[in-house]
């Protein structure tokens, strides 16, 4: 349900693959997550399978280790009926022996329908994309993008708040390395959210003002008023790159805690895309509180996966569409 | 034999000329320039209007990849670039396999540069032994097989200690320190020029002032030991700051930049290709800033030379992810037109400046006699075709390697004629009338 429509509707995608939010319109967003409305109802059914990607061949490439993610695809495709498969290959090409390039090329000779892809470095899935004629669903590629994960935290504020126009959104972690902020920051702008990312000085992309969303280091800032506060995880490892002094030091300047929270507005919803580090970015309080929707964005990663899928490689629109 | 070239528009910055002369050329070497000289036995080539003679052009900062990386490029293939591209000279860098810090190495490539017998070849040494950073190259040595600088170029030299002593020592060499300023710590892992786009595309950053740190630690080492230094391949605005000021202050300090530095910027990252690794380069393109900045230095004089920092690399290591492709671009075969298309055609320089640029300076900043068309001087000379409409087709390089990211590019100006000791080594046969330079 959408109470408030920012944009004229549409009923279909244009693309052969999903790249990034970067490569979508504001009417192709909310196609996505309309059309995901009705595969949430799928997922409801006593039987879970419809069979409109029956004879499509999907394979999952991930060069990087995933739980959540992978699984949530293949749950999609498979209550789509296509035929799945999973290649989990090292996290390095190179060590393997074979070129990112060798590999897609070898799988598109088998003639897939879509390719689902998962790497450690940006800009891999549109290497991919200009190889392959299989239509590329990027799965999460480096530090760039992970659009699913952005459509269905979109989908999840929708639900609760009816609308993306005009909320506070504030984003509040490692903005530096995360790809979940890069899709979320272009997404909810093209949206027309107000969008606050707060962190340490030292994790602030640079330039990332320039993408219309507002800057701070104060915690309570971006919290004040907030309708959504998402965080994102933060990474043992970049203690090690002095992005911070300590955990614990991060946890006291940054960490989301029931008192921190209270700045925000009463309906205020916590969001997390995992895995969460607990006393770190969130305190179990607030994670495992009333305001938390961190499980519903998992299930709703299956809808809105099933709508990207079904748009991309489903129906008769898109092969007429070229 | 003899040939005189009749009637070109002659530009010879360090002779004081710019206008139409006649040249005598005898054997190998330039006998005469003078106005409406006689034939006098000579073969007389009518150089066809619009031409513009000049100094052989003198690349000083190429890499031949040989010894150790012949896939890429070999010396054979790079001087034949190097002459395509209107080039009589080529300083090459050390950093091969095995590295150039010894005099076996350096003969090595001066043989295959005879054997090829086209473009010269003028090696640089190493800094230190294997470029590591900690002890001295046998600099005397190098000097002796005929090294004219010393460079760790790919990584710079590792300590301010080290750079201080290359400096001293390099001075009784009269030769110059070339140095790829870098600080290894703030460039970190990154691959391209941190800043807007790099970080909407998840690209690790490599700040300008990583560069600019390193230039102004150079320059004061340079300024302290009296020593010259030679600042390549420069690209953020602050370099170019803090050459300037250097050079205000007397600091013997010379700097270069190449034409992608001061034609593209770091929006090519996404545009029109996102992640093309022809885009990948050390040091990365930059803002449109710092990019206006090189072109600022050009116009007022603080950049000595244009080199390309020609760097081939084969087309399986470039078809990577971004982060694993290697750094650098070719660029022997398109500087003269981007230079002419960038620099001339809008009017920032005028052709003695380019030629100080690409000929003389670069001669004069490696103690090279050349760069001047001088009588009685090698006959290496460039002859320029200034309104040739060019456009960049890389399957026709003579380079081995076709990493470029001007493919397609259409240019206004190039090459027409490359004459080295008074032998044509390369015609252009799209410059209208160059054949009779044969």
């Amino acid at each position: 349900m959408i109470t408030q429509q920012v944009v004229a509707p549409i009923s279909k995608l244009r693309h052969k693959d999903l790249l990034g939010i970067s490569d979508l319109t504001p009417e192709e967003i909310l196609l996505i997550l309309d059309t995901a409305e009705a595969m949430r109802e799928i997922g409801e059914r006593p039987i879970k399978k419809v069979p409109a990607l029956r004879g499509k061949t999907v394979v999952n490439l991930f060069f990087e280790a995933s739980t959540r993610t992978r699984t949530s695809f293949e749950i999609a495709e498979k209550r789509l009926s296509a035929d799945t498969l999973n290649i989990a290959a090292g996290t390095s090409s190179v060590v393997k022996g074979e070129t990112l390039v060798d590999t897609a090329m070898n799988l598109e000779a088998m003639a897939p329908d879509m390719i689902v892809v998962r790497h450690a470095y940006s800009g891999a899935c549109h290497m991919l994309s200009r190889i392959c004629k299989a239509g590329i669903i990027n799965a999460g590629d480096g530090m760039h993008e992970h659009p699913t994960q952005a459509l269905l935290d979109a989908f999840t504020i929708r639900e609760h708040k009816k609308r993306i126009k005009g909320l506070k959104v504030a984003i509040i972690g490692d903005l530096l390395h995360s790809r979940v902020l890069r899709s979320n920051v272009q997404l909810l702008t093209k949206l027309g959210a107000d969008v606050w990312v707060s962190g340490p000085p030292t994790l602030m992309p640079p330039g990332i003002e320039r993408q219309g969303v507002r800057t701070t280091t104060s915690v309570d800032e971006a919290v004040e008023g907030a309708d959504v506060v998402m965080l994102l995880r933060v990474q043992l490892e970049r203690m090690q790159g002095s992005f911070f002094p300590s955990l614990r030091e991060y946890f006291s300047v940054f960490g989301m805690t029931r008192e921190r929270l209270r700045r925000a507005k009463e309906d205020v919803i916590i969001m997390h895309p995992g895995p969460m580090n607990r006393g770190v970015e969130i305190d179990s309080e607030v994670a495992d509180g009333p305001y938390s929707v961190i499980l519903e964005q998992v299930a709703n990663g299956v809808a809105v996966r099933m709508a990207v899928l079904y748009l991309l490689a489903g129906g008769a629109e898109h092969e007429t569409a070229a | 034999m003899k040939r005189l070239l009749k009637g070109g528009r002659v530009v010879d910055p360090a002779n004081g000329r710019d206008g139409i002369f006649d040249i005598l050329i005898d054997g190998d070497r330039i006998a005469r320039v003078g106005k409406n000289l006689p034939a006098d036995g000579a073969q007389v080539v009518e150089v066809p209007a619009g031409f513009v003679i000049t100094p052989g052009l003198f690349d000083m900062h190429v890499h031949l990849r040989e010894p150790g990386q012949e896939h890429k490029e070999t010396v054979a293939t790079g001087v034949a670039s190097a002459v395509a591209g209107g080039f009589t000279a080529v300083a090459c860098m050390p950093n091969t396999s095995p590295i150039n810090d010894n005099a076996g190495v350096t003969e090595y490539i001066l043989q295959k540069a005879a054997q090829a017998n086209l473009a010269r070849v003028y090696p640089i040494g190493a800094v230190s032994k294997g470029s590591n950073g900690e002890q001295l190259a046998d600099i005397a040595e190098l000097r002796a097989a005929g090294c004219v600088g010393i460079s760790d170029d790919g990584r710079p030299v590792k300590t301010a200690l080290l750079m201080r002593r290359a400096l001293e020592y390099a001075g009784m060499f009269h030769m110059p320190v070339l140095e790829h300023c870098e600080d290894p710590s703030l460039k970190g892992e990154g691959v391209a020029h941190e800043g807007y786009h790099a970080s909407t595309l998840g690209l690790r950053g490599i700040p300008g002032i990583a560069e600019s740190i390193m230039v102004q630690r150079n320059i004061a080492l340079a300024e302290m030991t009296g020593g010259a230094v030679h600042i390549c391949h420069m690209s953020a605005a602050t370099s170019m700051r803090a050459v300037r000021e250097g050079k205000q202050h007397g600091a013997r300090v010379t700097c270069e930049v190449a034409p992608h530095h001061f034609t593209l910027t770091d929006e090519s990252l996404a545009t029109p290709v996102s992640y093309d690794t022809n885009m990948k380069m050390n040091p990365p393109l930059r803002s449109a800033a710092d990019r206006d900045e090189m072109l600022k230095g050009i116009v007022d004089g603080t950049v000595d030379a244009i080199a390309t920092d020609h760097a081939p690399h084969h087309y399986d290591e470039k078809k990577m992810e971004f982060d694993l492709a290697p750094f650098g671009i070719v660029g022997l075969e398109t500087c003269v037109s981007l230079c002419f298309d960038r620099l001339i055609h809008p009017g920032l320089i005028g052709l003695p400046r380019l030629v100080e640029l690409l000929s003389t300076n670069p001669a004069r900043i490696l103690n090279v006699a050349a760069g001047a068309l001088t009588e009685g001087a090698i006959a290496d000379i460039t002859v320029l075709a200034p309104d040739m409409a060019v456009t960049v087709d890389a399957a026709r390089f003579r380079s081995k390697s076709k990493n470029t990211p001007f493919g397609g590019w259409q240019l206004k100006g190039g090459v027409a004629a490359t004459i080295v000791g008074g032998r044509t080594v390369y015609v252009n046969d799209n410059a209208g009338g160059a054949e009779i330079l044969r």
